[in-house]
């Protein structure tokens, strides 16, 4: 325990020095809100079915968080720890991997949270943005979601050689997935073609579980997501633990 | 006593390259035993194979009692390692490493001081990435020592350090010697093998040629001696002859080497004086002892080259 919260609390400190991972976690989620905030404004629109654009946006780029600390950050932060030999040396330590790998959980759920809040503050603040969702239920899909990215992100750093690899394959399969699922821009500016391929794509579960919780949707209508997360979640676990490698 | 490690057999191979084969020694309380030998001649594969890092495909390793495969929790406990090829995070500091690996253990020595000890206290706040060689050297060291120890393994410790960071190591080891610890260490100079070790095992090609404490070690190649000075020209013959019967003679370039029995302490003055009545100009004469390096030269018939 006392090495979990050590680990825990070093973790969350290198996530915070290291400059590009805590950028794209904390702030550019909100250089996105307000550009796009201060284009639009929060007017409700018949688009969004009468909701404004800050008020959709808010849960899709928490989504977009989600995805961007598990698919790179965590992704990355995993294999160069293998590839560099610092799971090695942990591993001549009678300190247990599980700590390790909850140690980065924690940090980076907590990091995505931080986002998250950051956003819903922002867009309290500055543009008054609309909630009628049950809080509790945003978080338990929020966790869900959360810990469904991970689990690729893991899978994703079991099986890619080196940390460039995993780098290079972890932004190939983020980039296009932001813009197809709606968590970059509003999934209702997309036509039918790509709206078919995003049904393919995890993300898209993401931001529909959180765009209906957000506007007060019961769990019971988002029963295909929560099975589609459910689903990534305990195969990820399962291909990872076969895929992990201390070197 | 019990031996604190206990090898017997032990024989690992990579698909078609055998990496060790047949190696077997013990080694006691308080030693520092050293393996030696070239790159590529076993030693990392067999100190890893006694860490637990390693599976062995034949032979039996006992380390402070146990199998280090079945029982690593009991291994890590008990002993500090420090890897040929291994990392700390590029940002943590140096102070946040070594109290982050002090919670692994339930009994740990304060790494304040350790700190001091290992002339870290200046660094403490220094990012990882931005220690030299030497300091990160010595801060593995530090982690090493942290669980104060019964057993510590050292491999490849100055490997790529230059010759000032080598002498400052090699004097922490002895330091920590002085407490008592069993070391094992590789290396592939013998220099430091001669001087840390109170045994070492010359290892070439994944067998251990040669293994006794450095003086019987050097004391087995007969009480060598030699003679090494640069002349100007070319040696003339019968000046050649009269050499051969000091000793061999090897010659390289402008360089002569004779080599003489110790124990005939006239070597010396006799080629001076030999060289003077001819009238040869000559420089650098120096006398050599030999080293482990004779040794592992006279062992494989090879120089070892990095």
């Amino acid at each position: 325990m006392k090495s979990l919260l050590k680990m825990t609390w070093i973790e969350a400190k290198l996530f915070l020095r290291e400059p590009v991972g805590a950028f794209f976690t904390l702030v550019f989620p909100l250089m996105m809100l307000f550009l796009f905030g201060s284009i639009y404004g929060n007017i409700p629109s018949q688009y969004f079915g009468g909701r404004g654009t800050v008020d959709i946006s808010v849960p899709a780029y928490t989504a977009m968080i989600i995805a961007t600390t598990s698919l790179v950050g965590l992704t990355i932060t995993m294999a160069s720890y293998r590839e560099k030999g610092i799971l090695r040396r942990l591993r001549t330590t009678p300190v247990s991997p599980l700590v390790v790998l909850l140690a980065q959980v924690i940090v980076l759920f907590l990091m995505t949270a931080l986002g998250m809040l950051l956003l819903v503050v922002a867009g309290r603040l500055v543009y008054q943005m609309r909630f009628d969702g049950n809080a509790f239920s945003v978080l338990v899909g929020f966790i869900l979601s959360c810990l469904s990215f991970f689990a690729l992100g893991f899978v994703l750093a079991g099986l890619m050689p080196t940390a460039r690899t995993a780098q290079v394959v972890g932004m190939v399969i983020l980039y296009p997935m932001l813009f197809l699922s709606g968590a970059g821009f509003p999934r209702e500016l997309l036509p039918e073609a790509i709206l078919k391929i995003s049904r393919f794509l995890p993300l898209t579960y993401v931001v529909t579980l959180l765009r209906g919780l957000w506007i007060g949707d019961a769990f019971s209508l988002h029963f295909s997501e929560v099975l589609v997360l459910l689903g990534i979640l305990v195969l990820g676990v399962l291909i990872s633990i076969k895929t992990f490698r201390w070197e | 006593m019990d031996p604190i490690v206990k090898v017997d057999g032990l024989r690992k191979t990579y698909k078609t390259t055998v990496a060790v084969d047949e190696i077997s020694f013990e080694m006691q309380e308080g030693e520092i035993f050293g393996m030696v030998g070239p790159n590529g001649a076993g030693k990392t594969t067999t100190i890893e194979c006694l860490e637990g890092l390693r599976k062995p495909d034949r032979g039996t390793i006992s380390v402070l009692g146990v199998d280090p495969q079945r029982d690593s929790h009991y291994l890590h406990l008990h002993t500090g390692m420090q890897l040929q090829q291994s990392n700390l995070p590029e940002r943590i500091k140096v102070w946040e490493a070594l109290d982050l690996y002090s919670s692994f253990y339930p009994h740990t020595l304060d790494w304040h001081e350790l700190l001091g000890q290992l002339g870290l206290e200046e660094k403490r706040n220094t990012p990882f990435a931005k220690l030299s060689g030497g300091q990160k050297q010595r801060l593995f060291i530090a982690l090493a020592l942290l669980p104060d120890p019964q057993l510590i393994f050292l491999d490849e410790l100055t490997t790529g350090l230059d010759p000032q960071a080598r002498h400052a190591i090699w004097n922490l080891v002895h330091e920590v010697r002085l407490k008592g610890k069993t070391i094992l260490l590789t290396t592939h100079y013998m220099e430091e093998a001669e001087r840390l070790c109170d045994r070492v095992a010359i290892l070439d090609h994944g067998r251990i040629v040669a293994m006794d404490t450095p003086e019987k070690l050097i004391q087995s190649l007969g009480g060598e001696e030699r003679i090494v000075f640069t002349v100007e020209g070319v040696l003339p013959v019968e000046v050649k002859k009269a050499m051969g019967e000091f000793g061999r003679l090897e010659l390289q370039g402008d360089r002569v080497a004779i080599y003489g029995d110790a124990s005939q302490a006239s070597l010396a003055s006799d080629t001076v004086s030999l060289l003077a009545k001819m009238g040869i100009q000559f420089r650098d004469l120096r006398t050599e002892q030999p080293t482990l390096e004779d040794v592992f030269l006279k062992l494989t018939g090879r120089e070892m080259i990095d």
